[in-house]
């Protein structure tokens, strides 16, 4: 009863931010100086069109009532037209965002497998070189935006030492394999092609690094203040007295409630890869949503932004619900909390 | 009462030396301060402590296009013959501006409504607060771009996408203390002898919540200029012939691997000034042994 009444909540909470978004965007699309339908049109139209496209996008209608258009067509996935590619920006968003998504899923991997054992051995090995070590290489991590990352890591991997390739998904030579997920490296393990999935990691590698090394140098930060933290705790002093080998109490008795505070900092960062990707994305021609959102940006177009927004508050918003209820889950103290309540 | 005055003054004066004395003892947080006070002077005598002050804006040089570092060229020169290092230095105008226009326009509205929420309770602090949590969990740069979608790409409107997002941080690091404060003896004091909410907000809570509030102000130095650098990289900041250290990093992109250094030295530029206040920030945090 407790768990479910706390995940209740959550769900209505995500429900809520979702909403909160939608009237955020609705509102700063609607105070633009200007008229949608002529900035859709430009600056040749005539009366006529711009009147005609003006019903057509409800915009003589009173503001509750265009919102309400709105809002029922972001609940059928229908966000209208795109100026710039003239198609459904549903269909533009299919055919890119598979990529971008595949990138983030890749970094955040990337991120917590290399992030929270760094943060364990600086933990494990405090205050020796191996923590320093760490500590310098977080200070790093946080300090350089992703994009200077990607230029860096391209000239030292792609250039100089030149093992790995310079940009794009896959090698001009491979055909994508058929598309059942979307998601280029599971398709070709699907398909039984692995030579093709070697060639897709591989493209991966440097993109999906660049934009994990904030997160890791986060991870590592996080997971080595939290185990150093519960290792003052009595219980920790009571297992040692059982004579338990210290990995085992490092990994058994420290690692575990280590984890709850800083996985909910990590379902943030997770969620925060899928902005950060539009940053990495352009060094590495990356065929994503990057692009495409900076483009329509510049283009004002509406629909598209509308849709690039609420996508990436999408991805945020189900990020940190996952988050919550692993937490939950993992937390005995919240799911009493919530019992009792 | 001129006396305690006094005596009060005196005991801050010492706060303050030791302070300074246990911040000094730190040599990155000493290091992060030498770095920003660098850059911070540099940068503000920029016309006079760098070559090519001329190459700041938009100038043509060509017969000295693509020069690698050397001299007099310390970074090189980019396509068009301008001085990567003078356009560093003044780059860094734009990365300073947009951190300080930021934090002076999100920092009193953020701190404002938190003292509110804290203080009253009741109906303000619920929405002002669910207000807050809507916010924050939209992700920043969606926020930002959001922002930027409607408006023309440039400084002033990159400064106000940031503000927007970034004021609800405040309000929750001040709703937070302040919560705690006001069970604390001296503001149950000051409202038993009748002080107004006014005079406990600013002059019992606010001061209180200053350490705290300062500190978050140097480490979010860095980030906002680390955003900034992010707007401007994707073409909606700061716009060409102004030098602003993303868009330089943007330009040079194209022209990789061969002319790496046009990239590469703003690169490391947004680098060096966001670990100065990282550094400066953290230090700051532990002389005030605040959390943020």
């Amino acid at each position: 009863m407790g768990y479910s009444s706390y995940l209740i909540r959550r769900v209505l909470l995500s429900v809520l931010v979702l909403l909160g978004l939608s009237i955020l965007i609705f509102t700063i699309a609607r105070v633009i100086p200007g008229d949608p339908a002529r900035i859709a049109l430009g600056p040749l139209a005539s009366r006529g069109q711009i009147d005609a496209l003006r019903q057509e996008m409800y915009l003589d209608r009173p503001i509750h009532v265009q919102y309400a258009y709105y809002l029922s067509g972001l609940l059928r996935g229908d966000f209208g037209e795109s100026l710039y590619t003239h198609r459904p920006v549903t269909d533009d968003l299919r055919d890119l965002f598979p990529a971008t998504l595949e990138l983030v899923l890749y970094s955040g991997l990337i991120m917590v497998l290399l992030g929270v054992p760094l943060g364990v051995l600086a933990a494990y090995y405090r205050d020796t070189w191996v923590d320093n070590a760490v500590r310098l290489f977080s200070l790093g991590g946080v300090v350089t935006p992703a994009f200077v990352w990607a230029i860096l890591l391209m000239l030292l991997f792609a250039h100089a030492l030149a093992v790995l390739p310079v940009a794009g998904q896959f090698s001009a030579s491979m055909t994508p394999p058929p598309q059942v997920t979307g998601l280029v490296t599971i398709d070709s393990l699907l398909d039984f092609n692995l030579g093709a999935y070697v060639d897709f990691l591989r493209h991966l590698i440097l993109p999906a690094v660049s934009l994990a090394l904030a997160g890791i140098a986060q991870a590592a930060r996080l997971t080595r203040a939290s185990m150093v933290d519960v290792a003052g705790r009595p219980y920790i002093e009571a297992a040692r007295a059982f004579g338990f080998a210290e990995y085992r109490i490092a990994l058994k008795y420290m690692l575990k409630p280590s984890m709850i505070p800083t996985m909910t900092i990590l379902g943030l960062d997770f969620a925060a890869l899928l902005g950060n990707a539009f940053l990495v994305e352009a060094v590495f021609n990356w065929p994503g949503i990057a692009r495409y959102g900076v483009e329509v940006i510049l283009r004002k177009d509406l629909n598209a932004i509308v849709a690039v927004v609420m996508i990436i508050g999408l991805f945020f918003v189900v990020i940190n619900f996952l988050i919550d209820i692993a937490v939950g889950y993992l937390d005995p103290r919240i799911r009493l909390a919530h019992a009792e309540a | 009462m001129s006396t305690v005055a006094g005596t009060f003054r005196i005991a801050r004066r010492e706060g303050a030396a030791r302070a300074w004395y246990a911040f000094s003892r730190n040599s990155t947080s000493v290091a992060g301060l030498i770095i920003v006070v660098v850059v911070v002077l540099w940068t503000a005598f920029a016309p006079w402590l760098t070559p090519f002050p001329r190459h700041a804006r938009a100038f043509t040089d060509i017969e000295h296009a693509n020069q690698p570092p050397g001299l007099p060229y310390l970074f090189g020169t980019d396509t068009i013959g301008r001085d990567i290092f003078t356009r560093v230095i003044f780059g860094y105008r734009f990365s300073l501006l947009l951190g300080l226009v930021v934090l002076s326009l999100a920092v009193p509205v953020g701190v404002a409504l938190g003292l509110a929420a804290g203080y009253f309770r009741g109906w303000p602090e619920t929405v002002i607060m669910r207000v807050t949590d809507v916010f924050l969990s939209i992700p920043p740069l969606a926020l930002a771009l959001a922002i930027m979608a409607v408006l023309e790409p440039n400084l002033q409107n990159a400064m106000l996408a940031v503000s927007v997002m970034w004021w609800p941080w405040y309000t929750r690091l001040v709703y937070s203390l302040v919560s705690s404060l006001r069970q604390e003896a001296y503001v149950q004091a000051a409202e038993v002898v009748g002080a107004s909410p006014a005079h406990i907000l600013l002059r019992e809570l606010l001061p209180n919540c200053l350490p705290a509030i300062l500190t978050k102000m140097t480490l979010d130095m860095a980030f906002v200029i680390l955003i900034g650098s992010s707007l401007s990289y994707l073409g909606l900041g700061v716009q060409p012939p102004d030098p602003d250290l993303g868009t330089m990093v943007a330009d040079g992109a194209k022209y990789m691997p061969d002319l790496w250094w046009i990239s590469v030295f703003p690169g490391l530029g947004i680098l060096l000034i966001v670990l100065g206040f990282n550094l400066f920030g953290d230090g700051l945090r532990d002389v005030f042994g605040v959390e943020v």
